[in-house]
């Protein structure tokens, strides 16, 4: 097998074949970090509203769960990228399609800026609604009794949210999160549909111009490997420090 | 937005069929294979041999790390190139669909293996030894006692990846296949009204994946009572009298 390749001069952007590699690794994690901010607030609220007594609000979370939860991926990712600048007002969608991508040239990139945001905003919104899921039957495997013994010393629900149910909730559910970002991580893949050149996508330019099929693609799947490796191994060390001490121990639930 | 035509989506009905019937092909072959390699997975991940559970370990893991996309690429680029091998013949065309197969029963098999592991788990350890000490050799306990019992404690689980799964043959887009959604993007280009077909591939896919989710629920819910049972059974099975001593 022939790995030599990676450094000879790629036909474009200036780079090597590991070069190329590398800029799909940028790209790759920067859109799984952005859709991650989006998808971890977002869902955050969606799944606090879930569990909350506000009749229309958890209903309107319930609705945005189903709705998002139950539409492939790659559908959505052609909705917002295809579909959206048509069914907006004509100047808006032609500001979405003329203006915005030129706003800023990103780097080592071969798109525009709205590729990348359409992506972003696809993946967040969707992993979104499996955050909510997570958020919510996090809450709901607390004891009923801490919200009722917040609420018996004098606090607003608010405030037994933020000191009483949520520190807990939120170091429960330390595994299903690291979970959900690893899918946003793998499913950023699907962005390569609309044209970003992320990791997969590199590898497959690869192929095609060098037809070294193997090395091309298990570069990139050790990338992918390595990884999700380094994040589960962090996720480890952060769980073990911010355990409650002898809540889990008690075998309580 | 006015101007929706929905002339395109009649007139392309056909079209859209048989791209639908397509991704459900795909869907139904990939369940039973996934189920099927997931078991026998999921079997040699608990097996004592260790061999047998390092090798399938490491499988799962692998396939799990990386993007459904990547795996399908995988064995789009790489079975013409093994096929050539073994017959000796270059360029050897499997097909876009055959290299889907391949591919998705084997990601679905190491997300079912997870999921089949835990069901076995969930099965008291006493249920097999009970089994052996009947006589009954490990395929015996496993198919009649084991199995049976963890497929019921899983099917909740079972039915929601299967959900995900059928949403997830939309992938097969990256390879041009003309699943339900290669065939609308299809349709789209030819008559350059994309607008209204992703729209409607969108609204089928979401009243198909809730219906099936209201269902898998209104199981759950059904299933319930039943299990509570089963719980009590193992409560008064794994009791101190009789519940032999080390794991």
């Amino acid at each position: 097998m022939e790995w030599k390749f990676f450094l000879e001069q790629a036909p474009s952007g200036g780079m090597t074949y590991l070069g190329w590699l590398g800029s799909g690794v940028m790209w790759t994690l920067l859109v799984s970090i952005c859709a991650w901010v989006i998808a971890f607030s977002l869902g955050s609220i969606l799944g606090i509203l879930r569990t909350t007594p506000l009749k229309w609000l958890n209903l309107g979370a319930t609705i945005y769960v189903e709705i998002f939860r139950n539409i492939p991926l790659l559908v959505q990712m052609f909705l917002w990228y295809f579909v959206m600048p048509e069914i907006l007002p004509t100047s808006m969608g032609d500001w979405l399609k003329q203006t915005y991508p030129n706003l800023i040239t990103l780097p080592f990139a071969q798109f525009s800026l709205w590729e990348f945001t359409a992506a972003v905003m696809c993946l967040g919104l969707y992993t979104a609604s499996r955050v909510a899921e997570q958020v919510r039957s996090g809450i709901q495997s607390l004891p009923k009794g801490q919200t009722n013994a917040g609420l018996a010393m004098g606090f607003t629900l608010p405030q037994v949210y933020r000191y009483v149910i949520l520190p807990m909730a939120y170091r429960l559910i330390i595994p299903p999160m690291t979970s959900e970002f690893l899918t946003i991580f793998k499913n950023s893949s699907t962005a390569l549909t609309i044209g970003v050149l992320e990791l997969t996508a590199q590898a497959r330019q690869i192929n095609e111009y060098t037809f070294q099929t193997f090395p091309a693609f298990a570069a990139a799947t050790l990338i992918y490997v390595v990884i999700t490796l380094t994040v589960v191994f962090a996720m480890r060390l952060l769980e073990k420090k911010v355990a409650v001490p002898g809540y889990v121990s008690q075998g309580g639930h | 937005m006015g101007d929706f035509d929905y002339k395109i989506i009649i007139n392309n009905l056909p079209f859209l069929w048989d791209g639908l019937l397509l991704s459900l092909k795909l869907f139904c072959i990939a369940l039973v294979g996934g189920i099927f390699f997931g078991t026998l997975l999921a079997l040699a991940r608990l097996s004592s041999w260790r061999i047998l559970s390092y090798s399938s370990a490491g499988f799962v893991n692998l396939i799990r790390s990386i993007p459904f996309i990547m795996a399908i690429f995988w064995f789009y680029f790489l079975t013409p190139m093994l096929v050539g091998k073994i017959t000796g013949q270059q360029g050897e065309a499997v097909g876009p669909f055959t290299s889907a197969v391949v591919a998705f029963i084997m990601v679905e098999s190491a997300y079912y293996s997870e999921i089949i592991r835990a069901g076995i788990q969930s099965v008291p350890r006493g249920q097999p030894w009970a089994a052996y000490a009947l006589g009954m050799n490990y395929w015996q306990a496993m198919g009649h006692i084991v199995l049976p019992q963890a497929f019921r404690n899983m099917l909740p689980i079972m039915l929601t990846q299967a959900i995900i799964l059928f949403q997830d043959t939309s992938l097969v887009y990256v390879v041009g296949l003309k699943d339900f959604l290669g065939a609308a993007s299809k349709a789209g280009q030819i008559s350059g009204r994309i607008v209204e077909l992703y729209i409607f591939v969108a609204l089928v896919f979401l009243i198909i994946c809730f219906g099936a989710s209201r269902l898998v629920k209104y199981l759950q819910n059904r299933m319930d009572p039943a299990r509570q049972q089963t719980v009590k059974m193992n409560i008064t099975l794994n009791g101190p009298g009789i519940r032999p001593g080390g794991a």
